[in-house]
């Protein structure tokens, strides 16, 4: 990657997670009004500098998230129009009303399955490497799940079948400290999750998961090598989930302390003043992002609020693609 | 036509599907070399004629072979993949139950996952964590299409049509019935999903099973023939999505319902055709629907204790009997 590249694509790493920021800024907004979103809101706040992973992949690869998926969606492209009807349950949504926040699928940007299932999303990516790797091509899959979701035997399944047969599956584990209302401490009794990519044969690098330069570029090495056919690999990022498990978690069992720990690391503030320092962005340059990724997110909430909700026999369709099972 | 081993009629059907289209892979346990190295088993040979690439043996992982399937086959390949006993697929239930049958649906219809999970049944006096047939709760499970073949032209013509249907399908292979032989068609002759077949025509009663009960109902009706009753068998073929007609037309002539299945009584298959019978049928019903199936038990090893868990003809045409 030349410098000019690298400055380009960190300035979109930056536009990204304004986005992420803003959509979900909106969501939070939203869903303290009494009754204008329906369902529970799970969202990514803190945690955007995953956008850099997501942004490490080409247009080809593959990407599998979970229900924290915001800030993975739109760093790929998702529309955020598209995004927030289907978060209000209109018929406009990505998947007209089906899915909700919890398992956006946006086959548009190659995110073709996405699950609420915890530890679930590792398998799905597993097929989808298969199927890379068996169809003789150069892409690879990205998996995103959580440090809650390494506790399940599923992960362990698809690390250690990757691992067998050499799947170009890069497993990225964002450990937000927090499985639900338990620590990190309480459901795991190693340090980390990195050091298991030993047990499957792969590399595993633990990475400041606040820093998007730390994310971008181990994804860049650990993707090139999965790319090769070297088998899969295994990132941790060590971040902090800012608006507990759901809008409606209070938190109560976090020490304040610990919050504002983690919010004197903002991974948006850090990056946006590195990128001035080092002149890549230039002065009111981060401003400006900031409040085009406002306008974006405005744009999409006046869509969302347009659009109907879906006629109620709309949901008997798309169980089957068979069209004589219909 | 000539006549073929239930185990062989099965590797015709993958053997032709993986001639046909290099999409179609088979990944499971022990498939390729394996620890059942018999000629009437319907993997027996393949790795040999296809190779490493489309013939996958796997860890002793099912949740992991139920995954493969999905992320492959939404990936435009495929997967066929084996699950070695019928209640190993409970750890294989969540990537069938919540993302095979669902994630379409998720998607808003963008998605699909053209899958075929292949599934060893039976009792073979292995006892009740290798025999427990769970057809029922894959058919509560929307999303899912569900095939269970009673001879060897149907379980090759349904695994056709299952490995190209786009839908997800499981299918159920009772074991028993690899080592029995019947007619099938040699190349690609399919069998619809969603159509049941009439085995035996009958004017007196309808006997409604799949599966190696279906084979037990034909006993029973030959048995119940000599005492002058006229019993019509009908074979399911599959479970999902179910011939309603059928079954409907047939009550409406004979007006009397036996159902039968090895699967335990309580919430299994019998209790949603009783159910139909009662909803659509109430008019036809000369008689209450009786339903023919294991007791609430789990599957006991002892012979004499199998024994008197299995359906079987003798059962099957009291059942009949005592409806008339």
């Amino acid at each position: 990657m030349t410098a000019k590249q690298d400055a380009t694509l960190r300035r979109t790493v930056l536009e990204k997670m304004y986005l992420a920021r803003a959509f979900e800024d909106c969501i939070s907004a939203l869903a303290a009004e009494q009754g204008r979103l329906p369902g529970m809101q799970i969202l990514a706040t803190g945690q955007e500098a995953a956008a850099a992973a997501a942004l490490a992949l080409g247009k080809d690869d593959v990407m599998v998230t979970n229900h924290r998926s915001h800030v993975h969606l739109l760093a790929r492209g998702a529309d955020p129009k598209t995004l927030l009807a289907e978060i209000m349950g209109k018929e406009s949504g990505v998947n007209h009303g089906k899915s909700g926040t919890l398992h956006l699928i946006v086959p548009e940007v190659n995110a073709l399955m996405t699950s609420t299932v915890v530890g679930a999303s590792p398998l799905l990516a597993l097929g989808a490497a298969f199927a890379q790797q068996y169809k003789e091509t150069n892409a690879l899959t990205m998996v995103f799940f959580g440090d809650g979701a390494a506790a399940e035997g599923s992960v362990h399944e698809a690390m250690n079948m990757a691992g067998v047969w050499k799947l170009p599956l890069l497993f990225v584990c964002e450990n937000n400290c927090w499985a639900g209302a338990q620590s990190f401490k309480e459901h795991c009794s190693a340090g980390n999750i990195a050091s298991r990519a030993s047990s499957y044969g792969m590399p595993g690098e633990l990475v400041n998961g606040n820093d998007p330069d730390d994310v971008l570029n181990t994804a860049l090495e650990l993707a090139s090598m999965c790319r090769d056919g070297r088998g899969p690999a295994l990132m941790e990022l060590t971040t902090y989930r800012m608006h507990g498990h759901g809008e409606y978690d209070k938190q109560h069992y976090v020490d304040p302390a610990e919050i504002e720990f983690w919010a004197e690391r903002d991974p948006i503030v850090m990056f946006s003043s590195r990128l001035e320092q080092e002149g890549v962005l230039g002065e009111g340059q981060a401003e400006a992002m900031r409040r085009e990724a406002a306008d974006k997110v405005a744009e999409a909430l006046k869509f969302a609020d347009e659009s109907p909700y879906p006629a109620p026999e709309a949901a008997l369709e798309h169980v089957w693609a068979s069209p004589e099972h219909i | 036509m000539r006549e073929v081993h239930t185990g062989v009629a099965i590797r015709e059907a993958l053997t032709l599907a993986m001639e046909m289209d290099d999409r179609v892979f088979l990944a499971g346990e022990g498939i390729g070399v394996s620890i059942h190295d018999n000629p009437l088993m319907p993997t027996y040979g393949l790795l040999e004629t296809f190779g490493r690439r489309r013939v996958k043996d796997t860890p002793v992982s099912e949740a992991a072979i139920a995954g493969l399937a999905v992320g492959a086959s939404t990936m435009g390949l495929l997967p066929v993949v084996e699950i070695m006993f019928f209640p190993f697929i409970t750890l294989a239930s969540d990537m069938l139950v919540n993302h095979a049958g669902k994630l379409r649906y998720l998607s808003g219809g963008k998605s699909s996952f053209p899958l075929t999970v292949r599934v060893k049944a039976g009792m073979f006096g292995a006892g009740c964590q290798h025999s427990h047939n769970l057809e029922a709760w894959l058919a509560h499970a929307p999303g899912l299409k569900l095939a269970f073949p009673s001879c060897p032209a149907d379980a090759k013509g349904l695994l056709l049509s299952a490995i190209f249907d786009p839908d997800p399908v499981i299918i159920v292979e009772d074991m028993g019935l690899y080592w029995m032989q019947g007619p099938a068609p040699e190349g690609d002759v399919r069998v619809p999903l969603g159509k049941a077949a009439v085995k035996r025509p009958g004017a007196d009663a309808t006997v409604v099973g799949y599966g190696r009960a279906v084979l037990a109902a034909l006993e029973a009706a030959s048995e119940l023939e000599a005492e002058g009753v006229s019993v019509e068998v009908i074979d399911l073929r599959s479970l999902v999505p179910l011939d309603r007609e059928t079954i409907l037309e047939s009550l409406s002539r004979t007006g009397r319902l036996v159902t039968v299945h090895d699967a335990t009584k309580f919430c299994g298959f019998g209790a949603e055709l009783a159910a139909i019978a009662a909803e659509e049928g109430f008019a036809s019903l000369k008689a209450p629907v009786v339903r023919v199936a294991g007791p609430d038990i789990p599957v006991p090893f002892s012979p004499p204790l199998q024994e008197f868990y299995m359906p079987n003809a003798q059962k099957i045409a009291a059942a009949v009997r005592s409806i008339l």
